[in-house]
């Protein structure tokens, strides 16, 4: 279907070059060309933010970005985060001491979406802490102990809290 | 009301166990964060082909003719199947009420009975071009009348679904339990309330999938599929006409999100055909149009009249529940999901006496599945609305007026009047947890600071139960001809020749984190490191019976099974020990891995020497002992094994979880916009195995039931088109919407189960979409306007009562 295209894309640190139909999305591309399954399929239509990647550090859907658009940039995905023995990042670690996931499928991109706030934005708010998250669905935990994981990983929670609010996450 | 126990030891004091209820790392976590889950998606064996779904437009429409030939001329299709084919093969998929005309299937045969439903299947070599080729699929329909309202479909000239059937309604049952004239008598009003749950669905964020191949020399279908389903080998083989033994379910695959609704018979004979009759591995994985409109995946639909009568000082006297459940086309185990709630028909009440009308009829909807809950939550918001409503007749305190009728922790096991014994509760003592977070005289005075506002606040409260330990008696209830009246589970432990311990089990688990359950259990019951455990999962050919982890019975019934499995390797350990010591087996104890005179417990022997003993030195093993330390045991669900009685009344399960929500809602008059401020509840599911989990459960499903009662519906217009397709229109609560949920655990142990434990997997759904509605509707009638009870409660609903008062009642805000 439609023409073919080769891309060249850095994929966790490793320079990949491939062909590719045009009509291949970045997440059909990463899933079933280089076999990283790590990025999950929840909607497909850009809504649910299971397929979140880094691209050059930003999160962006994977599902609606086309892998010849990746063309000559890079993308982290959850593979690329833990360390070359499987050692747990930071973010990766405090998703395990909160229990922030349930079944596990929206993970890979809630990851993705709070490494991107760990690394981008020094002092977050409790608005930054939404805005990170608010774009990616979870439908087993109630997001509860997903916040608990960023307060730990931020590590100072008073950092969080907005002075006129001392319940975080409400609003 | 019976007395009697069935003696269970249950340690009541938490701190005699070693590792339940203490804080501990989930063991499945790990892979999922590091993006080494396994799902159905990520499994492609080499030759696999892939299935596009071509469906219905109209809601119902006889398939005139079907046109496949361009469709098979595109590169890279290989076949296309349509339902008549299949149909010829296959038998009907199972129904669990006595409807034989009522035919289900994967693909529709001679007629369509809704908009999504699937019609033909493509094959191609890859997603893409199976999508392309059921574009090119042209279907000829003859549009047929078609019906769309439950209380239309249930009327006798309405449009017919299943026409053969003669009738849409699918099942109907009455109940009357206990002496309902004399408590009418005693009461001094009823109130009326009908509530409308629309329809919904769990909506994993995981479509469901399946991969089938077909290995013709070995004569065996492996099948791996996102499934939390009963029985799904027995019925993948009586559909395929194969024997069961030919259907090899994998388990260990990770499933992405259920909450009841991933069944997936059809995609899984479908599959399963295709892989037969092409003889590659076939794979089928729904897009979310599809899963939400073509996977029989909807939720119950229901109308209620609830009718509650009491006293002057608010004793409850008798409940009344009609319930009219519209169940979509195909009504599968659906119907059953009104028969559930009998075992919980009056709440956490003492109300002595109780009525239940309960209709089923199919309309030209999407068919209906379980979920989570099986009917309980929305029977529990229908309860709940009445009692609040009571409360408002009566200008009575509405956690009062539940306290005043709540059973009390001395009455248990109480029995209902519905005939189930409800295992044990502290109701009250709940209660006061729940008003001790919320710090309620605070609750109270924010609601009055943001009414000041001129915004509309209001405080929402709901004590509801949770029935635990799944049975399948409501297939008796339901269809009396069905004498199913066991549900087991099982596990085996084996202790292997190097004396490491593994857990084996047959069932999948969809975020439920079940090796960790597992692992902490027969750490518990063994005294050693849960950590030491493995916890594999067998398949469905080389496993053991098990019914899946559905309606909250996996503590319950696998730690049954767990417990009766420990045991027997105990004794056989005790036996082998006792020779060893030259002393009788009631002569010794195990502890912790050792075996040791009861007497003086210095004379023992160690985990190794019994291991060693068991494995490799027969001369040493009491003499016809099976060497080896293996054991399997299958366990019945507690309190099972009885059939409904003549006059109605049954056990339904056998543990009751209980939770107390409070939540202050905050309203934007002018959008109608409900922000939910402050979210607590206090949650009784007696011994807790792992903290994290519990709670992680409870706060899932509260956010779940937040979807429920502000956002989500499966709607459709006049057409009997879907007007929900994706995430744009079905909206699943963000981090934006569900707030900071607090939670306190509480614990009254269940005497009926091994450590006191009870179910958790459908907590905080239980009771969030009544207090929600509950604080919606304290704010609705604190400025005049009428209460509103028709879930999902939407701003356009809100501004319309806001609206509809008078300008005297507006007055009154
Ligand atoms: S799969 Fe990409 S946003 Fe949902
Ligand atoms: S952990 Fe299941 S969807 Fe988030």
């Amino acid at each position: 279907m439609g023409s073919n295209h080769e891309v060249h894309i850095e994929v966790n640190g490793e320079l990949r070059t491939c062909t590719t139909e045009a009509r291949t999305s970045l997440a059909d591309f990463l899933r079933d060309q280089l076999g990283l399954t790590g990025t999950h399929l929840g909607c497909e239509h850009g809504v649910c933010g299971a397929c979140t990647v880094l691209l050059n550090g930003t999160p962006i859907r994977s599902c609606i970005m086309l892998a010849a658009q990746a063309d000559g940039q890079s993308v982290t995905t959850i593979e690329g985060l833990s360390g070359p023995d499987g050692e747990l990042n930071g973010v990766q670690e405090a998703f395990c001491k909160t229990h922030a996931l349930q079944c596990g499928f929206c993970t890979p991109g809630m990851v993705l979406a709070v490494q991107a706030l760990v690394d981008n934005v020094p002092e977050p708010t409790q608005q930054d802490i939404d805005d990170a998250i608010g774009g990616n669905i979870c439908r087993c935990t109630g997001y509860v102990q997903i916040r608990e994981a960023i307060e730990l990983v931020l590590g100072d929670v008073a950092k969080v809290r907005t002075s006129d609010d001392a319940t975080v996450g409400a609003r | 009301m019976t007395k009697k126990v069935e003696p269970v030891a249950v340690a009541k004091d938490k701190t005699l166990h070693r590792y339940l209820s203490k804080p501990a790392r989930v063991r499945e976590d790990r892979r999922f964060v590091t993006g080494n889950g396994r799902f159905v998606a990520d499994l492609t064996p080499s030759g696999t082909m892939h299935i596009g779904l071509v469906t219905s437009p109209y809601p119902h429409a006889r398939i005139v003719a079907i046109n496949v030939e361009q469709a098979l001329k595109l590169p890279g299709v290989v076949a296309v199947l349509t339902g008549a084919e299949l149909a010829k093969a296959t038998e009907p998929l199972r129904q669990y009420i006595d409807v034989p005309e009522v035919q289900w299937r994967p693909l529709a045969v001679e007629s369509t009975r809704y908009a999504g439903e699937w019609v033909a299947a493509v094959v191609a070599d890859s997603r893409a071009l199976a999508e392309d080729g059921a574009e090119l699929v042209v279907v000829d329909y003859e549009p047929l009348p078609f019906v769309m309202d439950p209380e239309r479909a249930a009327q006798d000239d309405a449009p017919l679904v299943h026409p053969s059937h003669g009738t849409n309604v699918m099942v109907k049952r009455e109940f009357v339990w206990g002496d309902v004239a004399a408590n009418r008598a005693r009461a001094h009003a009823t109130t009326k309330v009908r509530t409308r749950w629309n329809r919904n669905s769990t909506v994993p964020l995981e479509t469901f999938g399946v991969v089938a191949d077909w290995d013709q020399h070995r004569s065996v279908l492996d099948i791996w599929a996102s499934i939390q389903m009963p029985q799904f080998p027995e019925q993948i083989a009586g559909a395929l006409r194969i024997p069961t033994n030919q259907v090899r379910v994998h388990f260990d695959v990770d499933v992405g999100g259920s909450y009841g609704v991933k069944r997936g018979i059809k995609h899984g004979v479908l599959a399963g055909f295709l892989a037969r009759q092409l003889g590659v591995p076939i794979k089928l994985i729904e897009d979310r149009s599809e899963n939400m409109h073509g996977g029989d995946f909807h939720g119950p639909d229901r109308i209620f009249e609830v009718e509650l009568a009491y006293t002057a000082d608010g004793e409850f006297t008798n409940i009344r529940i009609d319930v009219l459940d519209d169940e979509g086309a195909y009504p599968g185990r659906s119907p059953l999901q009104l028969a559930k709630p009998i075992g919980a028909i009056v709440g956490p009440y003492r109300i002595p006496s109780a009525e239940y009308n309960a209709i089923a009829v199919t309309t030209n909807k999407t068919g209906q599945v379980a979920v989570r809950g099986f009917g309980q939550s929305p029977t529990n918001y229908a309860i709940e609305a009445a009692v609040d409503a009571v409360a408002r007749e009566l200008g009575m305190d509405r956690m009062e007026l539940r306290r005043k009728n709540f059973i009390q922790p001395d009455e248990f096991p109480y029995k209902i009047p519905s005939g189930t014994e409800y295992d044990s509760g502290d109701y009250p003592g709940v209660l006061d947890k729940a008003i001790e977070i919320a710090n309620l005289p605070e609750l109270l005075r924010e609601c009055e600071t943001i009414r000041a506002e001129g915004r509309l606040a209001g405080i929402g409260v709901a004590t509801c139960l949770e029935p635990g330990g799944g049975n399948a008696i409501f297939e008796n209830i339901m269809d009396p001809s069905t004498d199913k009246s066991t549900f087991p589970e099982s596990c085996r432990i084996r202790v292997d020749g190097g004396g490491a311990v593994t857990a084996i089990v047959s069932i999948s688990s969809a975020g439920q984190a079940h090796e960790t359950m597992v692992a902490t259990l027969v750490g518990e019951e063994l005294g050693i490191d849960p950590d030491r455990v493995a916890v594999v999962r067998a398949d469905s050919l080389s496993g053991f019976p098990s019914q899946s982890p559905v309606g909250s019975r996996m503590a319950i019934v696998l730690g049954r099974a767990l417990h009766g499995a420990a045991s027997e390797l105990k004794s056989k350990m005790c036996a082998i020990g006792a020779r060893a010591l030259d002393l009788t087996p009631d002569e010794v104890a195990y502890c912790d891995g050792s075996v040791a005179s009861v007497k003086d417990p210095s004379v023992s022997i160690g985990w190794d020497d019994l291991v060693g003993i068991a494995h490799r030195k027969q001369h040493l093993m009491p003499p016809g002992m099976q060497p080896g330390l293996e054991v399997m045991h299958v366990a019945h669900t507690p309190k099972s094994g009885t059939l409904t009685a003549p006059d109605g009344t049954v056990q339904l399960y056998p543990c009751f979880s209980f939770e107390v929500h409070v939540v202050l809602a905050d309203i934007d008059p002018s959008t109608g916009k409900v922000d939910l401020k402050r979210y607590f509840i206090a949650h009784d599911c007696g011994t807790v195995i792992n903290p994290d989990v519990v709670r992680g459960m409870v706060y899932g499903g509260t956010a779940h039931g937040i979807g429920v009662a502000l956002y989500e519906q499966f709607a459709f217009n006049d057409d009997g088109q879907p007007l929900t397709q994706s995430f744009m229109d079905y909206l699943l609560p963000s981090a934006h919407e569900v707030p900071v949920i607090v939670d306190a655990e509480h614990c009254t142990p269940s005497p009926y189960t091994t450590h006191g434990q009870k179910g958790v997997g459908e907590a905080g759904y239980m009771g969030a979409p009544a207090a929600i509605a509950g604080a919606v509707n304290d704010a609705l009638t604190a400025c005049g306007a009428e209460p509103i009870h028709s879930l999902p409660i939407k701003p356009s609903d809100i501004w319309r009562a806001l609206n509809a008062r008078t300008p005297n009642q507006e007055g009154s805000s």
